[in-house]
């Protein structure tokens, strides 16, 4: 049995490595992917047009826009004269936000009013312009303070403080969601691809007649995907932390076992693809068609919380909401060993599942 | 003014990168004639026909097409030419006349009397009665003959077929020859290419490829009439044919030798006595006996003769050891998909030692019970035992007393061929030093060393199949199941494929073996032939070909007794219903 065995995972990882080209597409993509994404895939504000029409024309505007002039997510502000422009500029996308200044503007912040300046937005990029009106209100606050300490009177002070990424620096986020997401697409085609491809070549006809068990077959296919899989998330774990300079808080150890139990259930979900389909191109369409849910459903993009209840249901069948959990925990939080494990087992559970159907179907096979 | 030849192709030479396809080739092809493109696989006939057919200009050289060259003209060529590929491209979900009306608009045929030369066609391939079933849902046989009809459209001048009875049973292989047979008697110039050298020997004229190169020109029969007084057949061999044709082959006098029922049929070289070969035959009871000369002895002839008799493999074999048990057996086995009936209460035994041939037209349910005895499939109903083991669930050492050889070769092209041999000799769980032994035993005897690093993919078609061959062999098993192994294998790797098998069959091993190739049912102990899921007759090649001996055909050769055979089931059939 154990020659048996043998036999088939180094054939099976021949056949990934043996050939040059594939073994480029197995590393190449995946880590240019990575690099690539790290710096495409930011939720950051930047280089925003602002335009501004100052009816008010006194010292409080002013120092507005100062301050917004100063701001770093602002690239350049567009004085006009008219509200139509406004509409212009924002019609033609030429500027997200715009900001306009009644004229009794600095008549009301002097006589300690309650002082209104209209902001209006793109809805069209809802993101970025809710984004930027978050830091509008920044500078807003910002004022109040200067205004209050001018007056003499202590004003209650706001600090906001993001604990675990404390600049909110976006690829402390990113780097480690991606390490997951494409370490298993990559586990996913691998594996979704193998048996099919032996069934179209008939070389499955051939271990089916041999002394190979079903369950050794997909053991045999299991362990080369799980050390490719594994490889490869770590190499892009190491590039968070060496390459983005990511601080990394938590166990390597935990780290590395949440790792396997992650490719463990990717290559159960690839395998019962696989051995449900006739062919590699019905493979490669079954990944696809899981592969988009699994990414979008993981909270990579969107928080799991907000999603709709039973949608959350769902996701808790979806091994990378669990990994990124464990990754996220890992880099920043320092990864307690408790809430690693109540990631971890959700996993396990999803791994035995995929991967005991997928035995079935091929004993099936023989039926 | 002289009309132009067919086909003439002049010094035409076609390379692949540093493969040469076709060398040097001149020929011409003549107007009223069927014209035979012969030559095993690989030899470029698909390459010379494409060339013809202006779908691919030559390296060098040319070709005019009635008269039109095909890189300056190709127009005047599609005009004139119709050619029908290996597998012609059917639209499976549109009706046959709707295949034909799609096929007319895309060539550009006028509306004008459209009608009536699809009511032609369909007449002259007597497809009217399936005018409105879809074209997926005919047989490989009605395909062909569909696929003929669109060539015909335009009415060509020249017909370009290439391997057209391919994948056709022999019933209808015989009605496709019947219709090109009329057509270039109508003055149609017919090139047919085939490798099946039955069909060559009945064409008027013959190109003879091999390896790219024009070996011979000119009608079958002269080739064949140099073979005169060197072809002898062996009859009456009482004990082991099979070793008697190994000796056969080791004598220096005899150039090619087949088994053909309980008979050998031999080719001596030129200008040998049949003396020696008698008295090599003499102590098994063989008496020799001249025969007509066939194609296939010419054929074999000229590309140098047939290989020895000698298998390095199975004389490294250990006899399997005598015992009673019936080494394959099946009763009332039954398999349906849906409703469809794949195999209908097959039943039989293979006893040890023999050579049992499943034969049978496309979808007769040959492959279907074959996979249900190597338990890769189900049976609805019955039961298939191997060595007393019912596969499916049988324990890996069972399993171990069965070697299988798919169709299609089937190697990982991933891997080298070394790693080829380590992975079916580790999942066979063969002990290190063992396996070590075994692999440079498989590599000295089919000579793979030069390929120990090349992929499957890429070898011969020949070294492909000794390839396949080595690694069903590598745990010695007790009985081998061949699937079709020889199809798309020229003729002479095919004779070495059958001297191993000989010589294994010699050494207690048991074959069942599904082919296509009649002649390779010549080779079985008993054959089973299969028609619409049941087996229609069952007995020694000999014993099927004399059980259809007519006054008018006293020596019916298998094709034919097959065709009878089956004729015959069709009858019963209808008389039934």
């Amino acid at each position: 049995m154990i020659t048996r065995l043998t036999a088939q995972i180094v054939k099976e990882i021949l056949s990934y490595l043996r050939d040059p080209k594939s073994r480029m597409v197995l590393i190449g993509p995946p880590l240019v992917q990575l690099m690539v994404f790290s710096f495409a895939v930011t939720l950051e504000v930047d280089n925003v047009r602002v335009a501004v029409l100052d009816q008010d024309g006194g010292r409080w505007s002013h120092e507005f826009v100062q301050r917004l002039d100063a701001a770093g997510f602002v690239r350049e502000i567009l004085y006009v004269e008219r509200p139509d422009d406004i509409v212009e500029l924002i019609d033609r996308r030429k500027v997200l936000a715009a900001l306009r200044f009644p004229a009794d503007f600095s008549r009301d912040v002097a006589a300690q009013r309650p002082a209104a300046a209209q902001v209006i937005l793109d809805g069209r990029r809802a993101n970025s312009s809710q984004v930027a009106l978050g830091y509008l209100n920044q500078i807003a606050g910002d004022i109040g303070i200067a205004l209050a300490r001018a007056r003499g009177t202590e004003p209650p002070e706001i600090v906001v403080r993001h604990w675990f990424n404390p600049n909110l620096i976006y690829q402390w986020f990113v780097v480690p969601s991606l390490s997951g997401t494409l370490a298993m697409l990559i586990a996913l085609l691998v594996t979704s691809l193998s048996i099919a491809r032996e069934r179209e070549l008939g070389t499955f006809d051939q271990l089916l007649v041999s002394p190979a068990r079903p369950i050794e077959i997909i053991i045999g296919k299991t362990v080369p995907a799980l050390v490719i899989g594994t490889v490869l998330a770590s190499v892009m774990i190491s590039a968070g932390v060496f390459v983005f300079s990511i601080p990394f808080t938590g166990s390597v150890a935990l780290l590395l076992g949440g790792v396997m139990l992650f490719i463990l259930s990717v290559v159960g979900i690839g395998l019962t693809v696989s051995s449900v389909s006739r062919t590699q191109q019905q493979a490669i369409l079954g990944t696809f068609s899981a592969a988009v849910p699994l990414v979008l459903l993981s909270g990579f993009v969107t928080p799991v919380e907000n999603m709709p209840g039973w949608l959350q249901i769902i996701a808790q069948a979806n091994p990378l909401t669990h990994y990124l959990i464990i990754v996220r925990s890992s880099f920043l939080k320092g990864g307690p060993p408790a809430d690693i494990l109540a990631a971890a087992w959700p996993m396990a559970v999803i791994a035995l599942v995929t991967l005991s159907a997928a035995i079935v179907i091929v004993k099936r096979n023989l039926e | 003014m002289t009309v132009p030849a067919a086909v003439e192709i002049i010094g035409v030479t076609k390379t692949f990168g540093e493969l040469t396809a076709i060398e040097e080739m001149n020929a011409v092809i003549e107007r009223g004639r069927l014209t035979g493109l012969v030559g095993p696989d690989g030899a470029g006939k698909t390459t010379l026909m494409r060339m013809m057919a202006a779908l691919m200009a030559p390296s060098r050289g040319r070709i005019r097409v009635a008269g039109c060259d095909v890189v300056a003209e190709a127009a005047g060529v599609h005009q004139a030419a119709g050619y029908m590929p290996q597998r012609f491209g059917l639209y499976e979900d549109l009706s046959v006349i709707e295949n034909l009306r799609l096929y007319a608009s895309l060539r550009d045929i006028g509306e004008d009397g459209l009608d009536r030369t699809f009511e032609r066609l369909l007449h002259f391939t007597r497809l009217e009665p399936f005018k409105a079933r879809l074209a997926g849902r005919l047989s490989g046989g009605m395909k062909q003959k569909l696929g003929l009809a669109c060539a015909l459209m335009a009415r060509p001048e020249v017909l370009l077929l290439d391997e057209p009875s391919v994948g056709v049973d022999p019933v209808s292989r015989r009605e496709l020859w019947g219709m090109v047979q009329e057509l270039s008697g109508e003055g149609m110039a017919v090139v047919w290419s085939t490798s099946y050298l039955d069909e060559a020997e009945r064409c008027d004229s013959v190109l003879l490829l091999n390896e790219g190169k024009l070996e011979y020109a000119g009608p079958p029969r002269r080739l064949t009439a140099r073979l005169a007084g060197r072809s002898f057949a062996v009859r009456g061999i009482e004990i082991d044919r099979r070793g008697a044709l190994a000796e056969t082959l080791e004598l220096p006098d005899v150039r090619d030798g087949v088994i053909q029922g309980a008979s050998i049929r031999a080719v001596l070289r030129e200008g040998a006595s049949p003396d020696a070969l008698a008295a090599a035959v003499r102590s098994r009871g063989g008496v020799v006996e001249t025969v007509a000369p066939r194609f296939e002895d010419a054929f074999i002839d000229l590309l140098g003769g047939g290989p020895g008799g000698r298998s390095a493999i199975a004389e490294k074999m250990d006899r399997v050891a005598a015992s009673d048990e019936v080494a394959v057996s099946c009763r009332n086995l039954t398999k349906r998909f849906g409703s469809f009936v794949a195999t209908d209460d097959v039943s039989f035994d293979v006893e040890r030692g023999e050579i049992f041939g499943l034969l049978g037209p496309n979808g007769a349910g040959k492959s279907t019970t074959f996979k249900m005895l190597c338990g890769l499939l189900k049976p609805t109903s019955g039961e298939a035992l191997v060595a007393g083991h019912d596969l499916r669930h049988a324990p890996g050492d069972a399993k171990l007393k069965l070697g299988y050889m798919a169709q299609k070769f089937s190697l990982y092209g991933l891997l080298s061929v070394r790693q080829n041999l380590e992975f079916f000799s580790g999942v066979y769980g063969l002990a290190r030093k063992l396996r070590a032994r075994r692999i440079d035993e498989m590599i000295e005897t089919f000579e793979l060393e030069r390929y120990l690093g090349a992929s499957p993919d890429a070898l011969p078609l020949g070294y492909k199949q000794r390839l396949a061959l080595a690694c069903a062999l590598m745990h010695r098993p007790p009985v081998l199941f061949l699937d079709e192994p020889t199809s798309g294998v020229d003729p002479i790797t095919r004779r070495e494929f059958w001297t191993h098998i000989n010589a294994m069959v010699r050494r207690g091993v048991t074959v069942l073996v599904t082919t296509h190739f009649m002649d390779e049912a010549e080779y079985c102990d008993r054959v089973a032939l299969m028609y619409r899921a049941r087996v229609i007759a069952l007995d020694s090649p000999d014993g099927l070909k004399a059980g259809t001996a007519t006054p008018d055909l006293p020596e019916p050769t298998m094709e034919e007794a097959f065709i009878s055979l089956v004729e015959a089931a069709d009858e019963e059939a209808r008389a039934a219903a």
